[in-house]
């Protein structure tokens, strides 16, 4: 069999290997390599300055409260997100009447692309014409500006994310739910278990590999979000909604600092990696 | 299996005298010139006009052929950085000058013009408004041909100024406009419009106040480090004079969260009473607003930027956008014709009829009609001093701190002092 394996080698590895090092590999050394650069992205890159990118980094107020909005929605997901998904999720599986209806409501906002979804909840919250406004006008107060205040819009940011994603997670639990055998729950019933705790006992343990998938789910997407914040805030007021990527775009990219971003990028690529790491090493042995 | 048929042959034959014929129109193709142009423009009219400014310089110089390309704004400027490495550089682009045609011209990629713009005893160069050359001009090479200007000023409703019993004509100095302010609130008028969230509608404030606090040799000055350079008192004094007006909380609610489309619908919609806004505010006013019809022309008035009582800046310092034509360094000789057939005066007027801009050359701004334009097209004939804006002509990375710190100044997060040192720090960054 060994030698039948060489064929198959030379045959497939090369395009795949070639895209992944053209694609993948060799931007990420250039990320690496400009990120020791002070340039604008116009000519080559001369003026090198070490770790100070790096250093501009970290000390950039902007940037710190990108990790802790960053963690907020990791927490966020945790917390709120993930349990709602949950208990809708326990809901709906079982064929009550109207459960398809429900699934398909649910998992809407999911369906819609996210630069749409940001600029749907941007005239929701609007203080002028929005939703918001209407429901404030109509108490005869004067509305909130909930994306304008700095103390408040990560919180209206978060509303968005969990209404944006709890239908994905709750597609994952149902999925989950499926998969468990229905005699094991018929056995708690028999044994005389009350509903409680037959989800406590029963059906939470069997679903952990996919609570370890969502969180694991809610961990990258909180690290990628970029295209929902973009119409929202912009990462403003006073970068009080930045992320790890809005802060690259708004700080980088825009500002046609191509060193300091690809230095931003380097970081955020360390991050992702040591996470995703990690938490397949901890928490996803087994699955 | 192939079998060489005699109608194989003949196709074959008949394959290859066509493609040699397709290869004959290629070469008598490149036997012309061809001038490739490149520019920000979505609007279908205004493309048209300049469909139309190609076609007729093509049937004046036979052999010359002009290739136009329309762009959207970002993916122009994700694509010029790339372009001008490589063999695809247009002949021609857009440029909206300062500090990025610097870094353009530093790579080695442009080519001035100053050979063009001299010969004939200069004759180009004197149809041309001067403070226009001027600002394309770095180290003595002028980098592009101006094309348009532009003014930032103030525009106000009249009937609100009415209502709130304030004389747009006695605000000369910037505590004038902090009492016209004040009686506007006092009267239950919202007195600004604001885009905090663009950042950039509240930099012109910052900008303004500073040209005004150290006048044209001050802030000359402040870009070769001197006295401190962006951290100098002028600075810190332009960063309190707008927290001052900050404190007074004279923009629509929400301001820090609306655009600059957003702020241009409140004044618009006559829920602000003052906008600080380009030259074509008139329109876009009205395409922004509620009804998409905006104020009327006749309930706008316009007001230069009050100067500060004591400092050197002058009136007609003016602050606004200042447009070019960059030609690379590979670019076709009949390039320079084409560059001074656009900024000669037949281009210039019929630009300024058909598509409202601000015209450079001197004379074209008599094509401008409408009233609330005349009156711009004729400040800036008179101008002492053109300022670009600041993300253009600091680089940049130094405007958008500018616009942070703007920002951040008027909404009390940051003091004028700290904020003046940031602007400092990032331009002590491009001093080399």
């Amino acid at each position: 069999m060994a030698h039948s394996k060489w064929p198959v080698l030379i045959l497939f590895l090369p395009p795949a290997l070639l895209l992944f090092t053209v694609l993948v590999i060799l931007p990420m050394g250039e990320a690496a390599w400009y990120s020791f650069y002070n340039w604008n992205g116009y000519g080559s890159p001369t003026q090198w300055i070490g770790w100070r990118n790096y250093q501009l980094i970290f000390r950039n107020g902007a940037f710190t409260q990108s990790i802790i909005n960053n963690g907020l929605i990791v927490l966020i997901s945790v917390l709120v997100q993930i349990p709602l998904a949950l208990w809708l999720a326990t809901m709906i599986s079982s064929r009550i009447k109207g459960a398809l209806f429900f699934r398909l409501i649910f998992f809407l906002p999911y369906v819609l692309a996210d630069v749409a979804a940001g600029m749907i909840w941007r005239f929701v919250y609007d203080g002028d014409f929005g939703l918001v406004a209407g429901i404030w006008h109509f108490f005869g107060a004067e509305p909130p500006f909930w994306l304008a205040d700095k103390d408040v819009a990560m919180y209206a940011i978060l509303g968005v994310i969990v209404w944006k994603y709890f239908g994905f997670h709750m597609m994952l639990f149902i999925a989950g739910l499926q998969a468990i055998d229905k005699s094991v729950l018929e056995a708690a019933d028999i044994d005389g278990a009350t509903g409680f705790q037959k989800f406590r006992l029963v059906t939470l343990p069997l679903l952990g590999s996919t609570v370890r998938l969502s969180v694991f789910f809610g961990v990258v997407g909180s690290l990628q979000l970029f295209d929902m914040i973009m119409p929202l805030t912009g990462g403003g007021p006073s970068n009080s909604t930045q992320t790890m990527v809005t802060f690259l775009y708004n700080f980088g990219v825009t500002r046609m600092q191509v060193g300091f971003g690809s230095a931003v990028g380097v970081v955020l690529f360390v991050i992702c990696v040591t996470l995703a790491f990690t938490y397949k090493r901890v928490f996803m042995r087994n699955d | 299996m192939l079998t060489i048929t005699n109608k194989g042959i003949r196709l074959l034959s008949a394959a290859t005298v066509g493609a040699a014929a397709f290869c004959a129109s290629v070469a008598t193709a490149s036997a012309d010139v061809t001038i490739r142009w490149m520019y920000v423009e979505a609007v279908p009219a205004t493309i048209a006009v300049w469909t139309k400014i190609g076609k007729d310089f093509e049937a004046s110089h036979p052999g010359v052929k002009v290739e136009m390309q329309f762009l959207e704004n970002q993916a122009f400027k994700a694509k010029l950085p790339t372009l001008l490495q490589s063999k695809d550089a247009p002949s021609i682009f857009y440029t909206w000058g300062g500090g990025v045609l610097k870094a353009q011209a530093d790579t080695g990629s442009l080519r001035p013009i100053n050979a063009g713009l001299d010969a004939d005893g200069g004759k180009w160069r004197k149809s041309i408004n001067a403070s226009a050359i001027d600002g394309l001009t770095f180290d003595g090479k002028t980098y592009a041909s101006p094309f348009k200007s532009g003014l930032v000023s103030f525009y106000y409703n009249k009937e609100l100024f009415k209502k709130a019993n304030v004389d747009a004509s006695k605000i000369a100095t910037w505590d004038d406009f902090l009492a016209a302010v004040k009686t506007l609130k006092g009267a239950g008028v919202t007195p600004i419009a604001g885009g905090g969230r663009d950042k950039w509608p509240l930099h012109f404030y910052w900008s303004y106040l500073a040209m005004r606090e150290a006048g044209k040799q001050g802030f000359a000055d402040a870009k070769a480090g001197k006295n401190d350079g962006f951290a100098g008192k002028p600075f810190v004094k332009a960063g309190e004079l707008m927290a001052d007006l900050g404190k007074l909380e004279p923009f629509q609610n929400g301001y820090l969260g609306a655009t600059w489309p957003d702020a241009l619908a409140a004044f618009g919609d006559g829920r602000a009473a003052i906008i600080l806004g380009f030259e074509n505010t008139l329109a876009t006013q009205a395409s922004n607003s509620t009804s998409r019809k905006g104020l009327s022309e006749d309930n706008i008035g316009r007001f230069a930027f009050p100067v500060v009582k004591g400092a050197p800046g002058l009136a007609t310092d003016s602050f606004g956008g200042l447009n070019g034509w960059a030609v690379t360094k590979n670019a076709p000789p009949e390039t320079d014709e084409f560059l001074r057939y656009m900024a000669g005066i037949d281009v210039q007027k019929l630009l300024a009829k058909e598509t409202q801009i601000m015209p450079v050359a001197i004379g074209a701004s008599e094509a401008v009609s409408i009233p609330l334009l005349k009156d711009v097209a004729e400040t800036l004939a008179k101008e002492s001093w053109h300022q670009n804006f600041l993300d253009q002509d600091l680089g940049p990375n130094v405007g958008a701190i500018v616009n942070d710190m703007s920002v951040e100044i008027v909404s009390g997060g940051t003091k004028p002092a700290a904020a003046a040192q940031q602007i400092e720090d990032a331009y002590s960054l491009e001093r080399k």
